[in-house]
C-alpha cells in the first residue's frame, strides 16, 4: 500500500506541474496543446543534466537538474509563443508540432549523442541510474522523492501567483476579454508571453520529473506516452483553477500508479486482468471524467484566438 | 508584366509558393541540425533524403523502389483526406492516428484471425474506425469535449486495443503478426495488373488509385455537393448553421465518422498488401495519422494538393531510410516534416505578407505613370 501511496503522490506530482503550466498558458489565452513535446525536451534536458553529472553531491544535481529541464522547457515553448503570439498562427497545428518536434528532435538529439560515445550504440536511450539515488530519501519502505515537494511548493506558488498578485490577475484577464485589458494599459502580448513561457517551465519540470518516476533509464522515441495530454485533461477536470487541480492530479495519478503497482495488491492480482487494460485505465478514466464535466466547463473565454488589436 | 502579377494573386499559387516556402525551410532546418550532428556529411544525407529511390542507377531497381514509395503514399493520402475533411468542418481529427491503428487492428485479424476476403476486411477496418470517430463526434456534440484532446485519448486505447487484438494472430517466435501471404491469400488486395508496371512490385494494388479517386471524391463532396456546403458551413460558424436549420450536432458526428472511415481504409489499404506486418509490442501508434497532418497542411487543405504533398512527405520519410547510420539517424526525416507542420502555421501570415507586398508594389507602380 505504501508503494501505492508512493507511486501516486509521484504522478500526481507530475500532473500538478504539467497541468498547471496548461493552466497559466490558457488563462493568458494561449491554448498550449504542445505540452506534450515541451515536456521530452525538458525530459531530455535533465536526463542528460543527470548523466553528466553523475557522481557530483546531491544538492548540486537537484538543483542543476531542476534548472536545466525547467529552462529547456521554458526556450522550447517559445517557439509556441514566437508563433501564436506574434504571427496569430493556429495554436492547433502549432502545438500539434511542438509535440512531434519534440519528439522528433530528442530522439535525433539523443541517438547522435549515443552514436557519438559509442558509434555502435543506435538507441535512443539514456540512462540515470546512481544519479537517480540523489533525489530519493527513504523513509521505512516509502521513498519520498523531493520533486514531490518541488511540486507542492510550485503548486502553493502558482495559487498565490494567479490570485493574490497584481500580474495572476492582469494574465487571467488577458485570457477573458484581451481587448478590455489592453484598454487600461496591460500589454496583452507580454502578457501571453508570460503564460507561455511559465507553462514551458513548468511542463518541462513535469517531464523530467515523469520519466525519474518509475524506471532508471528512458527511451526517448517513446516521447511521454500521451502524458502531456493527461496533464490537459486533468486541467480541463479541475476547472482552470490550482487547489482543483491538485485533487484531480491525485485522483488520475491514483490510477497511474495502479499499473506500476497492481502485481502488489492481492485482490487486484487475483482478478487476473491483463496488464494491458491497467495501461488503458488512465486514458479511459480521463475519457469519462472528460464526458461527465465538460458541459459546463468555466474555460477562460478568449483563449485560443489570438488577439488583434484592431479587432472589435 | 501585368499577366504575372495576376497569377501571383491567385490564391491557389499563393498556396503553391507559401507551401513551397515551407518545404524549402524544413529541409534548411533539417541540414542545420544534421551540420550541428556532424558536419562531415551533412549535405551528402540531406542529399540522400531527398533522393530516396532516385540512388539507383538502374531505372527497372529505381521503378521497383519508387513503386514502394507509392504504396505507404496511398494510406498516407487517405490520413491527410482524413484530417483535411475534418477541418475543413472546423475539426482538428488528431484521432486520425489511433483510427488508423484500429483500422489495422481489424483489418488485420479479420485477415488472419476469421480468414475473411479482402472486401470484408476493408469494410471491418472502415467500421471499426468509423465507430471511434463517431465516439469523438458524440463527446464533441454532446459534451463539450475537445476533440483533439479525446482524440489522443482514443490513440491511446486503440493502440492498446490493436495490440491485444493481433497478439491472438501473430507469429509465435516474433512479435510480428503473421504474413497474409502465407496465410490468406484472399485478404491480400488485388493487383489488376499494376504489378507489372512497376517492375514486378507485388504491394501495388487498387489501393493506389482507389485513393486517387477519393481524393478527388471528397474534393467533389466538399466544393460541389449540397452536404459539403452544410458541413462546411457548420465549421465557419455553427450558430449561423443552426439558425439556418442545419442540424450541427449530426454534421459534427457525421464529420468525424467520415474522417475515422477514411483513415481506417487507408490503414487497410497498406496492411493489406502484405509490405508490411504488425508489431504487437509497438508503444506507440504508427506515425501515419501524424505524418497525414504535415501531408494535409503542407497541400494547402486541398485535396489533390494532398495527393502531390503525400508523396512529397512519404519521399523524404522513405529517404530518411538512407542516410549514413553511422553518423545520423533515420528520425531526421521525422525532424523535417514535424519543422514542416510547425512551419505551415505560418502559411496565413506569409500571404498576408506576400498580399501586403503585392499592394504597395502595384501601388509604387500607380504613382510612376
Amino acid at each position: 500500500m505504501t508503494l501505492l501511496m508512493q507511486y501516486t503522490l509521484i504522478y500526481a506530482s507530475v500532473l500538478i506541474l504539467v497541468a498547471l503550466g496548461g493552466c497559466f498558458s490558457e488563462h493568458s489565452g494561449v491554448i498550449n496543446l504542445g505540452l506534450e513535446g515541451i515536456m521530452v525536451m525538458g525530459a531530455m534536458g535533465g536526463a542528460l543534466t543527470m548523466k553528466y553529472l553523475t557522481g557530483s553531491p546531491a544538492p548540486v544535481i537537484i538543483l542543476a537538474t531542476i534548472g536545466a529541464s525547467a529552462l529547456v522547457g521554458l526556450v522550447y515553448s517559445l517557439l509556441l509563443a514566437v508563433a501564436c503570439i506574434n504571427f496569430k498562427a493556429d495554436q492547433t497545428i502549432v502545438g500539434t508540432a511542438l509535440n512531434m518536434l519534440g519528439t522528433a528532435a530528442a530522439t535525433v538529439i539523443i541517438k547522435a549523442i549515443n552514436t557519438a560515445a559509442n558509434p555502435d550504440d543506435v538507441s535512443s536511450v539514456v540512462q540515470y541510474f546512481d544519479a537517480k539515488k540523489s533525489f530519493i530519501v527513504s523513509m521505512n519502505g516509502f521513498d519520498f522523492n523531493w520533486f514531490m515537494l518541488v511540486a507542492l511548493i510550485l503548486l502553493v506558488a502558482a495559487y498565490i501567483l494567479l490570485y493574490k498578485t497584481r500580474f495572476g490577475l492582469r494574465l487571467m484577464a488577458c485570457g477573458e476579454h484581451p481587448q478590455a485589458a489592453d484598454s487600461v494599459g496591460i500589454n496583452v502580448y507580454r502578457m501571453r508571453y508570460a503564460g507561455v513561457m511559465i507553462s514551458g517551465f513548468l511542463g518541462g519540470l513535469g517531464g523530467i520529473v515523469y520519466i525519474t518516476a518509475g524506471v532508471s533509464e528512458w527511451k526517448f522515441e517513446n516521447g511521454v506516452v500521451g502524458f502531456g495530454f493527461l496533464a490537459l485533461a486533468v486541467m480541463i477536470f479541475g476547472q482552470w483553477k490550482p487547489t482543483r487541480i491538485a485533487l484531480a492530479a491525485l485522483l488520475f495519478g491514483l490510477f497511474r500508479a495502479l499499473s506500476n503497482v497492481y502485481t502488489g495488491i492481492g485482490f487486484l492480482k487475483a482478478l487476473n486482468v491483463p496488464s494491458t487494460i491497467y495501461n488503458m485505465l488512465p486514458y479511459m478514466i480521463s475519457l469519462l471524467v472528460l464526458a461527465l464535466t465538460s458541459k459546463n466547463s468555466r474555460a477562460p473565454k478568449a483563449e485560443g484566438i489570438p488577439y488583434d488589436k484592431g479587432a472589435r | 508584366m501585368n499577366k504575372k502579377e495576376s497569377i501571383l494573386k491567385k490564391p491557389a499559387m499563393q498556396t503553391f509558393i507559401s507551401s513551397l516556402a515551407c518545404i524549402v525551410l524544413g529541409l534548411l532546418a533539417g541540414f542545420i541540425v544534421l551540420t550541428f550532428i556532424d558536419a562531415r556529411g551533412s549535405g551528402k544525407a540531406l542529399l540522400d533524403i531527398i533522393r530516396n529511390f532516385f540512388r539507383y542507377p538502374s531505372a527497372s531497381v529505381a521503378l521497383k523502389y519508387f513503386g514502394n514509395t507509392i504504396v505507404k503514399t496511398a494510406p498516407l493520402l487517405m490520413c491527410s483526406l482524413s484530417i483535411l475533411f475534418s477541418y475543413k468542418v472546423g475539426l482538428f481529427n488528431i484521432g486520425v492516428a489511433g483510427q488508423y491503428a484500429l483500422g489495422a487492428g481489424l483489418a488485420l485479424y479479420a485477415a488472419l484471425g476469421w480468414q475473411l476476403p479482402w472486401y470484408v476486411c476493408v469494410l471491418l477496418a472502415c467500421a471499426a474506425s468509423s465507430l471511434l470517430g463517431a465516439i469523438s463526434g458524440f463527446l464533441k456534440s454532446y459534451c463539450n469535449v475537445n476533440e483533439v484532446i479525446s482524440g489522443i485519448m482514443l490513440n491511446w486505447l486503440s493502440l492498446y486495443t490493436a495490440n491485444m487484438l493481433l497478439t491472438i494472430v501473430k507469429e509465435t517466435t516474433s512479435p510480428y503478426t503473421k504474413n497474409i501471404v502465407n496465410v490468406n491469400q484472399s485478404a491480400l488486395l488485388p493487383n489488376m495488373g499494376l504489378d507489372k508496371l512497376f517492375n514486378n512490385n507485388q504491394y501495388m494494388t487498387i489501393a493506389i488509385p482507389l485513393a486517387i479517386i477519393l481524393a478527388i471524391l471528397v474534393w467533389f463532396i466538399l466544393e460541389k455537393t449540397k452536404f459539403g456546403y452544410e458541413l462546411k458551413a457548420t465549421g465557419y460558424n455553427k450558430h449561423a448553421a443552426r439558425y439556418c436549420g442545419m442540424k450541427e450536432k449530426r454534421n459534427t458526428i457525421l464529420t468525424l465518422i467520415i474522417g475515422g472511415a477514411l483513415a481506417g481504409l487507408g490503414a487497410a489499404m497498406f496492411y493489406l498488401t502484405g509490405y508490411e506486418q504488425w508489431m504487437c509490442t509497438q508503444s506507440s501508434v504508427p506515425g501515419m495519422g501524424f505524418n497525414g497532418i504535415a501531408a494535409a497542411f503542407l497541400g494547402g487543405l486541398h485535396p489533390i494538393g494532398a495527393i502531390f504533398s503525400s508523396l512529397f512527405i512519404q519521399h523524404i520519410t522513405e529517404g530518411g531510410a538512407y542516410v549514413d547510420k553511422t553518423l545520423y539517424c533515420s528520425q531526421i526525416s521525422d525532424l523535417i516534416s514535424s519543422i514542416i507542420i510547425y512551419l505551415c502555421g505560418f502559411v496565413l501570415f506569409m500571404k498576408l505578407f506576400l498580399n501586403k507586398w503585392l499592394t504597395r508594389r502595384d501601388e509604387q507602380k500607380g504613382g510612376r505613370s
